[in-house]
């Protein structure tokens, strides 16, 4: 297929296939009515059923299942130029995960400390940021479920959204701008005479902690806000009425009630960090090592894919079990996360 | 240990709006009162103001002689139920009886005891261990009720904690409530829109009308002696005839209404001339003519046969509020049919006539 026609299918195709479906459910109606309570055959018809199955399937098959596997399958061989792939050298392999721990595709002698400390910093500074995030969203989600009027909850809920229309590369330079040597931060604070020297805030990853929490926080707060509006204010009053200081509140009766929240937010905040990519590398210091830099390398730097397959798929399984075990701690289920 | 209440000129304000306007009185010691009105009448501000919830704009409120402003709900010695209960549905029935005292700090096996005590109080011993979904309504409401009693309050605060219950059940768990008050022996302050309610279980009861407390009474008083046009046509059945004063003495008062003149007791002391209204209760109501100034005739336009007494509906002089007739069972006169014109009287000295107000809606 020649780099025209291929150029003019995928902008057609999309079209073509809107319209097809257009026409199908226009014909649909004209010939079985108006749809009521039925199954989802009856409902559709054949024709259509057929299509959104199709559709779907293939499309989760092609766009999520099968990268995915591809790249787990990529992991287990080792790099080759292209013309010894599909060879008797493409064996499969644990090279690249020796790599990983090692240092080394042979060699079992030495740690790979770079990688390992860089790895275990980004799922230790995970979880240090999501608390923060818990920690940070928690009173603001309580006010706008609990506490705020209709007019100011609206307000809140503006100033919260606004900024993200801001492209997060750009937020994350703003932040830049705002925690450099000569940055607003430090300026600000020396002109006030707080401090006599700047801070080197991005030296010492303020910036990118603060960064990385800022770039989440709507993903913890509209959890957090969903499961606390559902509280029934009375109980809140009942406790307090029943004697118990605020702190107790919150800790045996709101936090209980919107656990299935706060797992969402902080499963939702985790996963993002760990795999963030622009807000280390923008706001990095000299010194931290996210590991997502180190993935993104494997693949563009090192040209090897077969490593970063490895790695990208070393961090999705440890994020994963990481998430399943501390929701097996806290009883959640994962379908109470989803309500 | 219990304590009595004392509201004194208390107002209270939400932004222009004054949700309770003046209120005085004293609540005994022990005592089991409530508070009478129709919605938005201000009866659940001042629970709210009692319990902490709300601090009044004026006056104050007094909780055994102490001043409580400052005092949060969870320093004061009161407790509240509210009307959906609020029980803690991820806690057991014992959890949430406990709760009370958990913040108190009170140790596990002390406070399995006390709780324990009260699941006995409330007829559903061994019952701990269950969640609050599986309770029926009537026993969640115990369940509310024994959590509130476990801090021992000196006094409990009641929201209308009956009014999701079904007729049946309602009037079982009155007499229970009646019951429980009177063995923990401490004040209860009652918030209702069902004068039932309130005339079965309270020794006194506030009626409250727009914000304002218009009069305070026991039962019987508030029924018999109605010192208001609002608390008359609040408080059980009652036909009002509105009019102008003609004639004051004796203690009597004549109004001129649209179904002519009507006499009855003038306790309130309108004079001639004052817009006023006369009450004439169903039950006072007798068939036949009577005296000049003590009947009137009007057209049947229903008949209600109810067993032991049946109700007439006759045209009144507003169409929409047509007069009502109870006439017992065995009365001995035959009772008019629906259509036909009949005359009915009534005794002057069982007929009140106060000065215009508002009246209450059905």
């Amino acid at each position: 297929m020649s780099s025209t026609v291929g150029r003019i299918a995928i902008v057609l195709l999309p079209l073509l296939v809107i319209a097809v479906f257009w026409a199908m459910s226009a014909m649909e109606r004209r010939v079985a009515g108006h749809p009521g309570e039925r199954g989802f055959l009856q409902r559709n018809g054949a024709a259509i059923s057929l299509y959104l199955i199709l559709a779907v399937g293939i499309w989760t098959l092609l766009l999520i299942v099968l990268p995915q596997l591809y790249m787990v399958d990529f992991s287990f061989h080792p790099k080759l130029p292209p013309a010894q792939r599909g060879g008797e050298r493409d064996v499969y392999t644990l090279e690249n995960y020796r790599y990983f721990i090692y240092g080394s595709t042979v060699r079992t002698d030495q740690l790979n400390t770079v990688h390992l400390k860089a790895f275990f910093l980004t799922i230790g500074a995970s979880i240090f940021i999501t608390a923060l995030n818990f920690a940070i969203c928690y009173p603001i989600a309580y006010y706008m479920a609990q506490v705020a009027g209709p007019a100011r909850l609206r307000v809140l809920l503006l100033l919260l959204i606004v900024p993200y229309w801001i492209n997060e590369i750009l937020r994350a330079f703003a932040l830049r701008v705002i925690f450099g040597v000569n940055g607003l931060l430090n300026t600000g604070l020396m002109a006030i005479g707080v401090i006599s020297d700047p801070i080197d805030f991005i030296g010492q990853d303020i910036a990118l902690y603060t960064g990385l929490s800022y770039a989440y926080l709507l993903i913890m707060v509209f959890p957090l806000y969903n499961a606390i509006e559902s509280l029934d204010k009375n109980q809140i009053e009942a406790a307090r009425d029943l004697g118990a200081p605020w702190w107790h509140i919150h800790l045996n009766v709101v936090m209980p009630f919107a656990k299935p929240g706060i797992a969402a937010g902080c499963t939702l905040v985790f996963m993002l960090t760990a795999g963030a990519l622009a807000a280390p590398l923008i706001l990095g210091g000299p010194k931290s090592l996210w590991f997502t830099p180190i993935v993104y390398d494997r693949f563009y730097q090192a040209f090897n894919w077969n490593q970063g397959s490895a790695y990208a798929f070393i961090l999705l399984l440890t994020c994963i079990a990481f998430v399943l075990v501390v929701l097996k701690a806290f009883k959640v289920s994962l379908g109470e996360i989803t309500r | 240990m219990s304590a009595d209440v004392e509201l004194d000129r208390v107002t209270i304000r939400f932004g222009s709006f004054t949700a309770v306007r003046n209120a005085t009185l004293k609540i005994n010691n022990g005592e089991f009162f409530s508070f009478l009105g129709p919605s938005g009448c201000g009866k659940t501000t001042i629970l709210r103001t009692i319990s902490g919830f709300l601090e009044p704009s004026e006056g104050a409120v007094r909780i055994g002689g102490r001043d409580m402003r400052g005092i949060g709900p969870n320093k004061r010695p009161t407790a509240l139920i509210f009307q959906n209960l609020a029980l803690f549905p991820l806690m057991s029935v014992a959890e949430n009886i406990g709760y009370g005292l958990r913040v108190r700090g009170v140790p596990g096996e002390a406070r399995r005891r006390r709780v324990d005590e009260l699941l006995n109080l409330i007829a559903m011993p061994g019952a701990g261990d269950k969640l609050v979904s599986e309770l029926s309504g009537g026993m969640r409401q115990r369940v509310a009720i024994a959590r509130a009693l476990a801090v021992e309050p000196q006094v409990l605060l009641l929201d209308e904690p009956l009014s999701a219950l079904d007729l049946k059940l309602r009037q079982h768990m009155r007499n229970e409530l009646r019951n429980i008050q009177q063995r923990v022996g401490i004040t209860f302050i009652y918030i209702t829109h069902d004068q039932g309610e309130a005339l079965t279980m309270s020794d006194r009861i506030a009626v409250m009308n727009a914000g304002v407390i218009e009069q305070v009474g026991d039962g019987r008083s508030i029924y018999d002696r109605p010192e208001t046009a609002f608390v008359a046509s609040f408080v059980g059945e009652n036909n009002p005839f509105e009019g102008r004063v003609v004639a004051a003495e004796n203690g009597h008062a004549v109004i001129e209404s649209p179904v002519g003149r009507l006499r009855g007791r003038n306790r309130r002391a309108v004079s001639i001339g004052d817009p006023a209204v006369l009450f004439v209760r169903p039950e006072i109501f007798a068939l036949g003519s009577g005296h000049e100034d003590g009947s009137l005739e009007s057209e049947v336009l229903n008949v209600a046969f109810e067993g032991n007494t049946t109700h007439l509906f006759l045209r009144g002089p507003d169409p929409k509020k047509p007069i009502m007739v109870s006439v017992p069972r065995g009365a001995g006169s035959s009772i008019p049919e629906q259509g036909s014109r009949t005359a009915i009287r009534f005794d002057p000295e069982d007929a009140l006539v106060l000065p215009a107000g508002s009246l209450a809606r059905e």
